[in-house]
Parts: C-alpha cells; sequence; structure tokens
C-alpha cells in the first residue's frame, strides 16, 4: 500500500535521468528504455480523508523525461485516436524541449480546455491506446503518458500565474444562445465568441460548469481549474446568465422571438438519473450518484462546518456500477467518513468502463470490488431505512452487441451485503426538460435529440450536441460535438 | 444596486456589479449590450421589497424576479438559495405572482436552517438565486364544482390553482384549514374568489373545529359529487385526503413538496412511488393523483435527514426568538 510515488523523490529520479541523457542524440530505442514516469499522488491514507487533489501532477524535471519517450512517429497514430486530432507529437517535442508555453498553444489549437481534459479524458482508451510506445513494450501502462502531460502544460502556465488576453474579433452582431454551460456548451461557446458572435450562455444550477461542478469531484478535477477556464471564456466576451432555465424560465421558441437571438446550441447533457427499477429503491439511504455527487460538490457538503446542504452519514456503502460516476462516489463515501465501501459490478475489472487510473486509485484508498455481482433488492427496517443489499453472483456469457461478455445470472446465489446506504451509479439518461417543453424537437425513443451531421435539429437555426445527443459519454467527446455545432453555426451566421 | 449589508456572498454580488458596469460601457458593434445589461440586471435583482411575518413560523416575502413572474403558471415552484457558498438550495412554492410589476410572492414555515435563514432577510436584501418556474403547471379546465383544500401554509399555492380554476368557470368550493386561528393565512383572498369557503381549526379557536377531510367527506356525499378536488398542505393531511376522496372516485391532485436539490430532474432525490412507479416530484409533478401516491414512503423519504433539520431548528428557533426580543420581526 505505501509503496506509493512520493513526489520529490520522483523529481529527482527524473533529473538525473536528465542529466545523464544532456546532450545526447537519442535513438528510439534509446527513448524507449527511458523509464515511464509515474504520477506522484498524495498518499492514500491521507488522501481519503481529504477533498484535495489525488493526483498532484508532474514536475517540470518528469514531464521532459517523459515528453523524451515520445517516439515522433511520423504517422501519429495518438493523433488519429483523438476525439479532437491535437497535435500531440508537436505538443510532446516542445516539453521535451522545455518550452512549455508553445508547447500549450499547440494544444490549445485543438483543445480550449487542456487543463480539464489532461485530468479526466479516458487517455487509456483514447490517444494512449495506440502509442507505439506502449506497443513496443507490450503494455499499455508503458505508453507516453499524454494526458499526464496535456495537464502539465496547462498546469505550468496556471502555475506562471500567466493567461492570454485573448485578441477580440470584430463583432458580426448576431446573437447566439448556449443552453447548459457542461464541457459541449461551453466549448460552443468559445468557437461562437472567436467568430465575433455575442453569446450568451444559459445555465439552470448557480454555478457555470455542469457535469464539471456538480459532478466530478474536487479530488479529482479541482473546481478552482473549472472556474478559470470559464474566467477565460468571460474574457472572450461570454456572457454566462446562471438560474435560468431554458423551457421554463423562458421557452426555447421566445429566446429567438423576445430575445432576439439568432441561433441557439443545445448542450443540456444527460443529467437525468437512471436507477436499478428493484424492490427498496426508494428507500431512505438510496441515492442516485448525480444526488450523492451534488450534495458533495455543488452544495459542498463536504465541508460540514460551512455547508446548509446535509449529506447522509453511512458506514458502510454500496455503489452499484462500474463506470468513473461509480468510482467517484464510492470515494466520496470513504471521504465522507464511510468504514467500508463496496463497488458492486456485474461485470469484471477488464469490462469497467472508469478510467484506469480511478480504478486503481480507488483501490489504493480502500474500496473495495465486488465484482461478477448485482444487487436484486435492497432491504430496510420498519423505517425503510437500508440494513442491507441482496445481491446475486453472476458468470460472463457471450458477447453482447457493446462486445463486451454479458453477464449471466447464477442461481440461487443470493447472499446480503450488509450496508446502510446504496449509491445507484448505473448511467443517465438525457435530460428530459427541453424535449418535455418542446415537443416539436425531434427525439429518439431514449429522449435524445436527433441531429444531422452538422449539428443541427430538427428546429431551425436549433442546433445540439454533447450528451444530449450522444447519451452518456464523455467531457472530451461532449466538447468536440459543442465545437462541431459551433462551426456549423458559424457557417450558418455567415451566409445571413 | 444595494448590497447585502451583513456582507454575506458580497464576492460574488461585487463580481456581477463589476460585469454590469462592463456591459454598460459603450460597445461599438456590440448593439446587443443593452440586452445583455437587462439579463444582467434581472440575474442581481431577486431583491425582497416586502416582508411579512404572518404567524410565528410563517413569512410572506415579496421579491422581484421579472423572468419568473412573467412566465409562472398555476402550480409551479421556485428553487431559492440564499448564497451560492454553502447555503441549501430549498424549493419553495409561488403564492403569487405580478407579472406587471415583475414580483413574485413566497410564503414560506421555517423549519430547517434555510428557511430560518432566509426569514432573517430584510427588505432591501437580496436572494441570491431564484430558479424558476418550475414544475409541470396544473391542468386546468372547466369540469364543474372543483374543491380546493388548503392546509396550513399549503393556502398559499392553493391560491394561483384556486384563481385558475375559478377563472376557467369552475364553481369554486374552498376547504382552508390550520391547527389553529393565528396560522390561518390568506382568508380574505380566499373568500374574494370562493363561491363556497370553509374555514377549519383543529382547536376550534376560529370557523369550524374540525380537522379538512370532515368537510371534504360531506361535500363528497352530496350529490352531484365535485368532479376535482385539489389538496395542498402537510403531506400527512394529503394523505388522509386522497383516503377521504378514495371511495367516492373523485379526482384527487395533490402537490409534493419532497427534497429537491436541483429541481430540474437531476439528482432524483425528490422521487416518489406513484402507482407502483418512480417519478420525478420536479420534472413529472409536482402534482399528481393522490389516489395512486405512496405516502407512507414519502414521509419516510422526507425525514431522511430529521436528525439534522431538528437540531438547526432548535438552534435557529432560538436566534429568531432572540431576534424578536429585539424588536424586529
Amino acid at each position: 500500500m505505501s509503496n506509493h510515488p512520493d513526489a520529490e523523490v520522483l523529481k529527482k529520479n527524473a533529473a538525473e535521468i536528465l542529466a545523464g541523457l544532456k546532450d545526447k542524440t537519442l535513438s528510439a530505442r534509446d527513448r524507449i528504455a527511458i523509464p515511464p514516469q509515474e504520477m506522484p499522488a498524495q498518499d492514500p491514507k491521507v488522501r481519503c480523508h481529504n477533498m484535495g487533489e489525488v493526483a498532484v501532477g508532474y514536475s517540470e524535471e518528469q514531464a521532459r523525461v517523459e515528453a523524451l519517450r515520445c517516439l515522433q512517429c511520423k504517422t501519429a497514430p495518438c493523433v488519429a485516436s483523438c476525439p479532437v486530432k491535437i497535435n500531440i507529437p508537436g505538443f510532446i517535442v516542445k516539453v521535451a524541449e522545455g518550452r512549455f508555453d508553445e508547447a500549450l498553444s499547440i494544444v490549445r489549437q485543438s483543445n480550449l480546455f487542456p487543463a480539464i481534459c489532461g485530468r479526466v479524458c479516458p487517455q487509456e482508451v483514447q490517444c494512449q491506446s495506440t502509442c507505439t510506445v506502449g506497443k513496443s513494450l507490450k503494455s499499455l501502462e508503458k505508453a507516453v503518458s499524454i494526458g499526464r502531460l496535456e495537464r502539465f502544460v496547462a498546469d505550468e502556465e496556471r502555475r506562471a500565474g500567466k493567461s492570454d488576453s485573448p485578441v477580440l474579433p470584430p463583432k458580426t452582431g448576431k446573437k447566439v444562445a448556449v443552453v447548459g454551460s457542461g464541457p459541449a456548451g461551453l466549448a460552443a461557446a468559445a468557437d461562437l465568441a472567436k467568430a465575433g458572435h455575442a453569446v450568451t450562455v444559459f445555465e439552470g444550477f448557480h454555478k457555470p460548469g455542469g457535469v464539471m461542478i456538480y459532478g466530478i469531484p474536487e479530488f479529482r478535477l479541482p473546481k478552482e481549474i473549472v472556474s478559470r477556464e470559464i474566467e477565460a471564456l468571460k474574457k472572450l466576451g461570454v456572457t454566462i446568465d446562471l438560474n435560468f432555465l431554458v423551457g421554463r424560465t423562458r421557452a426555447l421558441k421566445d429566446l429567438f422571438k423576445k430575445d432576439g437571438f439568432d441561433a441557439i446550441f443545445v448542450g443540456t447533457g444527460a443529467g437525468l438519473p437512471k436507477f436499478m427499477d428493484i424492490p427498496g429503491e426508494n428507500m431512505v439511504g438510496v441515492f442516485s450518484a448525480n444526488e450523492y455527487l451534488t450534495r458533495s460538490n455543488l452544495m459542498k457538503a463536504y465541508d460540514r462546518e460551512h455547508a446548509d446542504t446535509p449529506i447522509f452519514h453511512a458506514k458502510r456503502v454500496a455503489v452499484l456500477g462500474g463506470g468513473n460516476v461509480a468510482m467517484d462516489a464510492a470515494r466520496t463515501a470513504l471521504r465522507m467518513g464511510a468504514d467500508k465501501v463496496y463497488v458492486v459490478y456485474r461485470r469484471t475489472e477488464k469490462e469497467m468502463p472508469a478510467r484506469v487510473e480511478e480504478v486503481i486509485h480507488a483501490g489504493e484508498e480502500g474500496v473495495e470490488f465486488h465484482f461478477l455481482e448485482n444487487a436484486k433488492r435492497i432491504l430496510g427496517d420498519e423505517k425503510n431505512r437500508v440494513t442491507g443489499m441482496e445481491c446475486l453472483s453472476y458468470t460472463l456469457g457471450e458477447p453482447d452487441a457493446s462486445g463486451r461478455r454479458s453477464p449471466v445470472v447464477v442461481e440461487g446465489s443470493e447472499h446480503v451485503l450488509d450496508v446502510d446506504a446504496v449509491i445507484v451509479a448505473i448511467g443517465n439518461e438525457s435530460a428530459p426538460l427541453l424535449p418535455q417543453t418542446n415537443p416539436d424537437i425531434a427525439v429518439t425513443r431514449r429522449g435524445n435529440i436527433i441531429v444531422d451531421e452538422t449539428g443541427k435539429t430538427s428546429l431551425d437555426n436549433v442546433y445540439a450536441g454533447g450528451d444530449i445527443v450522444l447519451g452518456a459519454a464523455t467531457v472530451i467527446l461532449a466538447m468536440g460535438e459543442g465545437r462541431r455545432a459551433a462551426a456549423s453555426i458559424n457557417k450558418l451566421l455567415a451566409g445571413t | 444596486m444595494r448590497l447585502n449589508k451583513k456582507g454575506t456572498g458580497d464576492i460574488y454580488r461585487n463580481f456581477r456589479c463589476r460585469d454590469a458596469v462592463r456591459l454598460c460601457e459603450p460597445h461599438p458593434g456590440y448593439p446587443l449590450a443593452t440586452f445583455q445589461l437587462f439579463l444582467v440586471i434581472y440575474s442581481i435583482m431577486n431583491k425582497i421589497i416586502e416582508r411579512v411575518r404572518l404567524s410565528d413560523e410563517v413569512y410572506k416575502i415579496v421579491v422581484e424576479a421579472p423572468l419568473i413572474a412573467e412566465e409562472r403558471k398555476p402550480g409551479q415552484f421556485v428553487i431559492v438559495q440564499r448564497d451560492a457558498e454553502f447555503a441549501e438550495r430549498i424549493p419553495l412554492t409561488i403564492a403569487d405572482a405580478d407579472a406587471k410589476k415583475g414580483t413574485i410572492t413566497m410564503i414560506f414555515q421555517t423549519v430547517g436552517s434555510s428557511t430560518h435563514k432566509l426569514a432573517l432577510l430584510n427588505v432591501g436584501d437580496s436572494i441570491q438565486n431564484i430558479l424558476g418556474p418550475l414544475g409541470r403547471p396544473t391542468h386546468i379546465e372547466k369540469v364543474g364544482t372543483v374543491v380546493c383544500v388548503g392546509g396550513g401554509i399549503g393556502v398559499a399555492p392553493m391560491y394561483p390553482i384556486a384563481q385558475g380554476m375559478k377563472e376557467a368557470g369552475n364553481r369554486l368550493i374552498i376547504i382552508m384549514g390550520a391547527r389553529n386561528k393565528s396560522l390561518l393565512i390568506m382568508e380574505d383572498q380566499m373568500r374574494a374568489i370562493a363561491d363556497e369557503l370553509i374555514v377549519v381549526t383543529d382547536d376550534g379557536s376560529y370557523g369550524r373545529k374540525a380537522l379538512v377531510t370532515e368537510p371534504l367527506k360531506e361535500l363528497c356525499e352530496k350529490d352531484p359529487k365535485p368532479a376535482q378536488v385539489v389538496v395542498i398542505g402537510p403531506p400527512i393531511m394529503m394523505k388522509f385526503c386522497a383516503e377521504t376522496t378514495r371511495p367516492f372516485a373523485v379526482p384527487t391532485l395533490v402537490s409534493l413538496n419532497t427534497i429537491m436539490i436541483d429541481g430540474t430532474g437531476m439528482c432524483g432525490g425528490c422521487r416518489v412511488t406513484v402507482g407502483g412507479k418512480t417519478k420525478f416530484v420536479c420534472v413529472d409533478g409536482p402534482e399528481f393523483d393522490g389516489h395512486q401516491v405512496d405516502f407512507s414512503n414519502m414521509l419516510l423519504r422526507m425525514s431522511s435527514y430529521k436528525d439534522v433539520e431538528t437540531a438547526a431548528h432548535e438552534k435557529c428557533h432560538l436566534e429568531m426568538e432572540a431576534e424578536k426580543l429585539e424588536g424586529r420581526s
């Protein structure tokens, strides 16, 4: 357990490696031989009691050593597997040279929020999955840590206290409304503002950032980083209007009629929590991960001294699900004082959709995994308070439509897990409000808004992107969608 | 613009000030500045322009919220948060609104620390965040005789619904009840719109000494029986009203006010079992068929944080008492 990497030691080792490689021309073989740089992190025994960021980030020395591992492949398979096509070898070579500003500029050409994506992207299934270094070493874990380098260059700018004052483009006189301030909305807003349109982002919550504020915990994505990216957006002239729920505070069509917007981007996300639909699910002590995390993150319930919003005090918690949200909920429960936290997932570790790093971190902190198990019903006392969860065991059968082997129940395998709270983290569905209040917008059976290849919905001048279109996906995919729709809106407004 | 003199939440408000100032500067080629300024001003409003202590634990506040005042319909509610950093988001029903003046009226009872803190705000103070109007509006149509039952502060959200029912051409019977005379609110307004008004108190200190279910049962026994009953009040009262009308098969709407965070369908904290299915009060409701609601489970769910609330109530209540001694209220 205590083999967790100490930041100072890692920095010292990296400095020695760097000194040893100085002035040497490195062959591919030399580069592959450079040891992969571990991410320094807070001691698990300490961090499971605080909300501070777990992964503390590379030192300059570590970043440069890690960057030297990149082979600068001409074919750049990493770029092809990046959802927003960052020039990865291009920025990494600048990191190796210690020109961090230039590296950041290269990243920013394709990704507006590198400090966020460097932390929350599932790199092991994207850019790093095709890295030649990882392939040569026959280990995905030994691929160049592109995400950590992306984070490093973004953090470096913040540490240096720099921030660019953007050159504001000439105004077009057109107005665009962005509905929702999550990853899709913010990415769209940035591109729309850069084209000279007057952009107003409407957010229902009292703070902007969407899932990056209410969902992803402080210990994984510090809120200060999100706020900083939003401040940068404001410098571009973007107005953010909080406590404004499009569909209720103003009807969508009234944004055109009453407020004179020329186009609308809808990025309202997948916020509706799914439940298991099992007996006992509405008992006291059963929460959606959204509720549990929103209480802790957005409402700051972890700060018991100051926050008015309560959070349920549980000693033994079961979390249902195997994604990032499940990991976030489990690790938050530990930090809220639970003695035992179980993640109950009906497949095995291999099929878990969570980022590998989050699963490792959760395990280090003491989260226990119950693989090949699932809840059958939740048990309670006469006051409907949770006293346990009856589970079934599973085996893995044939691959299903998603290509993952589907779990098959083991008959008669009922057993009870002794818990006093259950957090359901089995995914989210599209936010229901806009389709509910605009019956004429075309949606799928699941309530996702239907768009064409430009991001346009069935309504004129209304575009959509992110989880409201994709169903629950990732921050980076949502950003990509937001940018695509913004490009279409820019084109549309240029022609009018 | 006036800053909260208690100094709470000023960072945020100052920031908004700067924003407003920035947008006031001339913006060549930016004809939308006026509109944006308008939006910014709207969001810095939420200023309390009237505050009345209706009874020991019941307060009425009238707040500037023009967009909500314009859009709100009977049956809808708002989420109120006193300051953005640490305050709780709480659902409050809209008792009345004036679209011309751009104000909404909220009547609330001090039950936990958040409502107590809200009660401590003065005329001229701002409530930092108000989101709304939320929830599906009441379905209002002409059906014949409609009985509106309001218990305690449930009378407040009943007012716009009763108004709507009356305007739609229904014969309107209002039953309003409270524990005692001092807790009765809005009697004059209700009397002004009702074809028949029945007032009951638990202790007989005013009106008829009865629970609201008694006159409700009598009305159901009449021929013709009411075409529709709407009930808003404490959960236990709504439960018994639904039980009262059930044998007569009179359609009975209840308006639920469960624990919520976002109010937009995102957390599921407000979920209730209706007809065996899980429903979200914030987006599927707040009104449901009272005969289908699992009130027992709802009551238990609403007590999830009872320990925290009781502690807060006691502490806050002492503060309120102290305030009363200081001569304010």
